[in-house]
């Protein structure tokens, strides 16, 4: 059986790159430099092999190297024989293409079934219920791809909707038709949430002491989300009155936040200190990796996640990286943070000349 | 100066390049060609134009594209099945007649209703469609339109106000003479649901 993995990337233009080209083995990828040298540069590239705007949430703009302007452009092969191109011109969006054929975004969580943990994310339990919301789409995404097209689709008729709210229009056959389809796709990316909460529990449950596991629940801002498509479609219906009042809607999957508490400690994942909330966040990711099972590639994205580990808790992280057979990207600044890596990792180490990235193997 | 075409040439190839599908040099070489065939193709090309300029215009009762106030279909008695057909636009319309297999009449939108857009009801003939549904009698409203969410919320909106007519929608699904291999996910799961027994 061929490995599922991405074999080969290429990258021309893209930000701090001008012209790159790797070829991958599998082995856990241990990405070293110093900081501004483009290594999550490296990484974020490899995040665009998944729908949407990469591990930095930028615009297709941001990925533009300057000062050329060129637009970028993004090559990759996968083991199971996959061609992925993806690309922009300057001032367009980006494109896709998979084996010669033009698809949209939507189709790369098909083929390709990529996590990351970004710097950014450390205060996910402290900060707004977006970021979680987006955390749990993200798991529920990896483990069903047509979650993308329900998420997509509920955003564009909630937009409208509350374009509706704060025009004041009144004319309620619009707010129906607009209801219902807002209640067809909310109900599934519930359904898709529950499902990627329950598997993410159940993953966890061989968690090891390093990395804890958590209790997963869903909460929503005002009182219960109401179960199922027609009570949700009933209860938008009925909260029209307040949603105009409020110009927007109050209710629904956008307004539901993940709660984590860790298991051991019977402790809010917010209240826990700053490592063990890494801790917990790591926990997950490989427990959503460990969710996936074998089949397409699994890709898993770690910027700077050696830093905040010690010793003992980046070997344990290692082992479980190895063990789960995921074929992993991690920056760090030094190559002595992959140490406990050694013959079982493939090393590249990135610099600066002139304002370019450079790119070697250091194996 | 260069000696390229004249003034007048230049102002043709301007215009005609404007037209969807042409470029600049898809228009030189169309006004050339019209040039070369001056009598047997551009003047009548000219009389022609000259001709529709002047009498095109939407039917006051559909918004299909006619030469008099109400157009063919709507004028015909053979067509008044019980049943409308409503499309985004008359590109839609034609297409529908080019397959000649629907002997009702139609109603063009002219759009789908988007609020972020700034297109509502009264934008797209739709106050004309719930009148007609009563004046003329109709027992059915065939829904084509895009399956879009803009598309399908103009769908739900239309549907919502015809209690008491029968509305569908076309159907979604296989394309005739297509293969499955090729069809994307959300295609085959929509041709799932409404599958039928043989």
């Amino acid at each position: 059986m061929r490995r599922q993995v991405i074999s080969r990337i290429g990258l021309r233009h893209f930000r701090s790159h001008r012209k790159v080209d790797l070829e991958f083995d599998g082995r856990p990828m241990a990405i070293f430099g110093p900081n501004g040298a483009g290594k999550t540069n490296l990484i974020e590239a490899i995040s665009l092999l998944s729908p949407g705007r990469g591990l930095r949430r930028a615009t297709s703009d941001d990925f533009v190297r300057r000062p050329e302007a060129l637009g970028w452009k993004i090559t990759a092969s996968l083991g199971s024989g996959h061609d992925i191109e993806t690309w922009a011109e300057p001032g367009a969006g980006r494109q896709v293409r998979i084996d010669g054929k033009a698809q949209p975004q939507v189709a790369l969580g098909r083929i390709v079934r990529l996590l990351w943990l970004v710097p950014t994310m450390d205060r996910l339990w402290i900060e707004g219920a977006d970021g979680r919301r987006r955390f749990l789409d993200r798991a529920a995404l990896s483990l069903d791809p047509g979650h993308a097209e329900a998420v997509l689709s509920y955003d564009r008729a909630m937009r409208e909707r509350n374009r509706l709210l704060k025009d004041m229009v009144r004319d309620s056959h619009w707010y129906t038709a607009l209801e219902m389809q807002m209640a067809a796709s909310g109900h599934l990316i519930t359904e898709g949430r529950r499902a990627a909460i329950s598997a993410l529990m159940s993953a966890q449950a061989v968690a090891s002491d390093v990395f804890p596991a958590s209790r997963l629940s869903l909460s929503h801002a005002e009182g219960d989300l109401p179960d199922g498509e027609d009570a949700l479609r009933t209860a938008l219906a009925d909260g029209r009155a307040r949603d105009l009042a409020a110009g927007r809607t109050l209710i629904g999957p956008h307004r539901c936040d993940l709660e984590a508490v860790w298991e051991a400690k019977d402790m809010a994942a917010r209240d826990c200190s700053t490592g063990e909330q890494k801790a917990l966040l790591i926990s997950l990711i490989l427990a959503n990796v460990r969710a996936l099972g074998e089949g397409s590639p699994r890709i898993l994205l770690l910027d700077e996640v050696a830093a905040h580990l010690d010793a003992g808790r980046r070997a344990a992280l290692y082992d479980e990286i190895r063990a789960l057979g995921v074929q992993a990207f991690m920056t760090g600044t030094g190559p002595e943070l992959f140490d406990d890596l050694g013959a079982s990792g493939q090393f590249l180490e990135v610099t600066d000349e002139n304002g370019e990235s450079v790119v070697r193997y250091a194996d | 100066m260069t000696d390229g075409p004249s003034e007048d040439i230049e102002a043709l190839i301007d215009l005609m390049a404007r037209l969807p599908g042409l470029g600049p040099r898809s228009a030189r070489r169309a006004v050339l060609h019209l040039i070369q065939k001056r009598g047997k193709l551009m003047l009548p090309l000219a009389q022609a134009m000259q001709a529709v300029g002047s009498t095109a215009r939407e039917c006051l009762n559909c918004g299909n594209i006619g030469t008099s106030d109400i157009c063919g279909i709507c004028d015909n008695p053979k067509r008044a099945s019980g049943q409308i057909c409503v499309v985004e636009d008359v590109a839609d319309l034609w297409a529908m007649e080019r397959a000649n297999v629907f002997s009702g009449r139609y109603h063009v939108l002219g759009g789908t209703l988007s609020a972020l857009d700034a297109i509502g009801p009264e934008d797209l003939r739709i106050p004309k469609l719930l009148d007609r549904v009563i004046t003329e009698e109709i027992t059915e409203v065939i829904l084509a339109l895009s399956a879009t969410i803009d598309g399908q919320t103009t769908a739900h909106y239309i549907a919502d106000q015809l209690p008491g007519v029968s509305v569908t929608s076309l159907a979604q699904g296989v394309p005739v003479g297509g293969e499955l291999d090729y069809l994307d996910d959300g295609t085959i799961t929509a041709a799932l649901k409404a599958r039928r027994s043989l």
